[in-house]
């Protein structure tokens, strides 16, 4: 947009006039953007200088003699737990989608799409809370129920008495991150050509077939990326899982207090912390920075990929 | 998708076939029209039955219904209309399904939160008091003797909005301005990718993390273990100005160019152009963004809990001293009862602060709605 028609006049100068308030402008935006990579770069250096101590400490002062046997089974923790929410609110979210962009009137589907931006809104504690105090109870008999059944499974072998377990803290984070894949998956469902569509129900598809044949394959790239994000939104979850689960060593048992995850031990165990294991801890929480960050990259990388695909229609 | 087979070979030819095979639709015929209306009445029937006549719990009885709703659905529809319709009323119910599953969760919240929390946010007492002084012994009083109920969350109120509103302060020039340099300066330069790849970045990090930056950058400058409602502010900001940046950008995308050509034709400077023009025209898109941004982070706990600590007393100084927050008292009141053995009325005051949240937090996006839809610039 700079005014460049006297660039063949005088090819000497090519500057267009600048004042002196363009220039203060210009320049308090470009210094706020290096701000924002000021800051990430600020994140991962504090960190690495706060958890410096634990690399050079002797192992024997670690909680766990050594800060590799101590943050393994919290990353262990933290990734089934997340799975899990993921396998469950995957499903879910792109019925909902589905349901928004497809099935449901359109005023209906706006004000669905509001409550589902609701749940998304709703503070991280309060979910906790409900886990706690409304979810957690009503598990209990079904996990009986499946330490009685299917207990040979090592995974069911044996159920808690007060349902604060993994398998519940997880069930929350699916519904916590099921918004976030629905919106995505929404958005992508909505941008499938409606040539395609209209093809497929003209071939005499119904519904459903003109679903599977022309939106959802559109769409996958989408939904593979919104499920990324919510997975990694569920791993860096924290205060659910630190008020939900009663937490303890590894376990493979999923329906038995035990197990924790990285964000909750921070949680719940940095307000006393002092001296080595406050580093302990910031190095566990940089360690969940690093697993974020990578799932996020491929989240981007995926969805990325869709936007080239997409621009050829 | 189907892929293309060699025809010259005998293998090419008969997966060519396998494939014709099942392009071929099979036939369908018309349903009868009140088939669908039966078998819903049919569920509907079978949750009464088994909730009412068989005394079963009422999940369980939709559970069951459901699941032999859409079982009855699919061989009803197989044998009047054939296997594809069946599959596609199947598909249907199993989405309708969907939906209803996901409003379970928030509808039995809400009514958690209301009815828990409902009787206690009413009380002037509980917004007006501090928990300054109160112990273990006046709750135990309370819940044995009936005594006064005291001790309130002023300070987490007053707390929350002084932390939130540094955050905004902090988040929403640096936010706006990178929205600007984005779409007004940069372009498609190398660094305009650079930054929107680091605001994309700065998005997932995990809250925890923030409120870990903000502690350990507090520890540098200040001294290890300085916790106060700055640096709680801080952590808010690095989850916030992602946020804003992406709103921002997105508003002032939709600016139309010829506003801004018809303005510097007029010789009017490009600053000028930004602040009178542009950024006008997006007013309410972005007043809107930030009210949503707002919403994100003033339900934060984590950060909190990590950076600014926890207090009991009203603190009104950013710079000195641990603070409350509604998140960090909810937290605390349900996780940490004054008294373990009296839990009652903490567990209340748990309650009335996550209902307030709750509220506040709604309050908000309603009304980011409300700002982008009155004070929409006019179409024409």
């Amino acid at each position: 947009m700079s005014m460049t028609s006297d660039r063949g006049a005088r090819p000497g100068r090519r500057r267009t006039v600048r004042r002196p308030g363009d220039i203060t402008f210009h320049g308090a935006a470009l210094a706020s953007g290096l701000t924002i990579l000021a800051i990430l770069a600020g994140v991962a250096i504090f960190l690495v200088v706060e958890a410096a101590p634990v690399l050079t400490a002797d192992p024997e002062e670690l909680t766990a003699g050594g800060f590799g046997r101590y943050v393994l089974p919290l990353i262990a923790g933290t990734v089934i737990a997340s799975v899990i929410a993921m396998v469950v609110a995957t499903p879910v979210a792109v019925g909902i989608a589905l349901f928004i962009s497809h099935y449901a009137h359109r005023r209906v589907g706006t004000s669905v799409g509001f409550v589902v931006d609701l749940l998304a809104a709703v503070p991280s504690v309060v979910f906790g809370m409900w886990g706690w105090q409304v979810l957690a109870p009503r598990m209990v008999p079904l996990y009986r129920w499946l330490e009685a059944n299917l207990g040979f499974i090592p995974v069911f072998g044996s159920a808690s008495s007060t349902g604060r377990t993994l398998m519940t803290a997880s069930l929350v984070l699916a519904v916590m991150i099921l918004p976030i894949i629905t919106s995505v998956s929404r958005e992508v469902f909505l941008q499938t050509p409606r040539l395609h569509e209209e093809a497929a129900l003209a071939l005499g598809a119904t519904k459903w077939e003109m679903i599977r044949t022309a939106v959802l394959p559109f769409g996958m790239p989408g939904v593979i990326g919104g499920t990324m994000l919510g997975l990694g939104r569920a791993l860096g979850e924290t205060m659910a899982v630190a008020i939900i689960l009663s937490p303890g060593v590894f376990t493979w048992v999923l329906i038995d207090s035990g197990n924790s995850t990285i964000p909750a031990e921070i949680a719940l165990n940095f307000p006393e912390a002092s001296g080595l294991r406050l580093s302990e801890l910031i190095g566990a929480g940089l360690v969940l920075f690093l697993i974020t960050l990578a799932v996020n990259l491929l989240a981007r990388w995926v969805v990325a990929r869709r936007a080239d695909f997409s621009g050829a229609n | 998708m189907p892929t293309l087979h060699r025809l010259d070979t005998q293998e090419g030819l008969d997966h060519r076939i396998d494939h014709v095979r099942g392009v071929v639709p099979a036939p369908v015929r018309p349903a009868p029209r009140r088939l669908g209306a039966v078998l819903g009445a049919v569920a509907v029937a079978t949750v009464l039955l088994l909730w009412l006549g068989l005394d079963l719990h009422l999940g369980l009885a939709v559970t069951g219904a459901f699941l032999l709703y859409l079982a009855l659905t699919y061989v009803g529809f197989r044998v009047a209309a054939g296997a594809r319709v069946a599959t596609d009323r199947l598909m249907r119910g199993l989405l309708y399904g969907a939906f209803v599953v996901a409003l379970l969760p928030l509808c039995s919240l809400l009514w958690t939160v209301v009815t828990l929390g409902g009787a206690r946010v009413v009380n002037p007492d509980f917004l007006l008091q501090t928990m300054n002084g109160v112990t273990g012994l006046h709750d135990q009083a309370t819940q044995q003797q009936g005594q006064l109920f005291i001790g309130g969350a002023y300070h987490a109120i007053v707390g929350t909005l002084l932390i939130t509103g540094a955050a905004t302060l902090i988040s929403v020039p640096v936010g706006l301005l990178t929205a600007i340099y984005l779409v007004e300066y940069a372009g498609r330069s190398r660094l305009a990718h650079v930054i929107r790849f680091f605001v994309d970045v700065m998005t997932g990090i995990p809250s925890i993390v923030a409120g870990l930056f903000a502690f350990a950058l507090w520890a540098v400058v200040f001294g290890i273990g300085t916790k106060d409602g700055m640096a709680g502010a801080v952590a808010l900001s690095v989850l916030m100005i992602p946020t804003v940046v992406r709103n921002s950008e997105e508003m002032l995308r939709i600016v139309p160019n010829e506003l801004r050509e018809a303005s510097l034709a007029l010789g009017v400077p490009k600053w000028r152009t930004i602040v009178r023009v542009v950024l006008p025209t997006a007013a309410s898109g972005l007043a809107s963004g930030v009210t949503l941004a707002i919403a994100r982070v003033i339900g934060e706990t984590a950060p909190l809990l990590v950076a600014v600590g926890y207090a009991r007393a009203l603190n009104t100084n950013l710079l000195e001293g641990p603070m409350n927050t509604l998140a960090v008292y909810a937290y605390y009141m349900f996780t940490k009862p004054l008294s373990p053995a009296y839990r009652d009325p903490s567990i209340e005051r748990a309650w009335a602060a996550a209902l307030l949240l709750v509220l506040v937090v709604v309050a908000l996006n309603l009304s980011a709605r409300l700002i982008a839809r009155f004070f929409a610039p006019t179409k024409r």
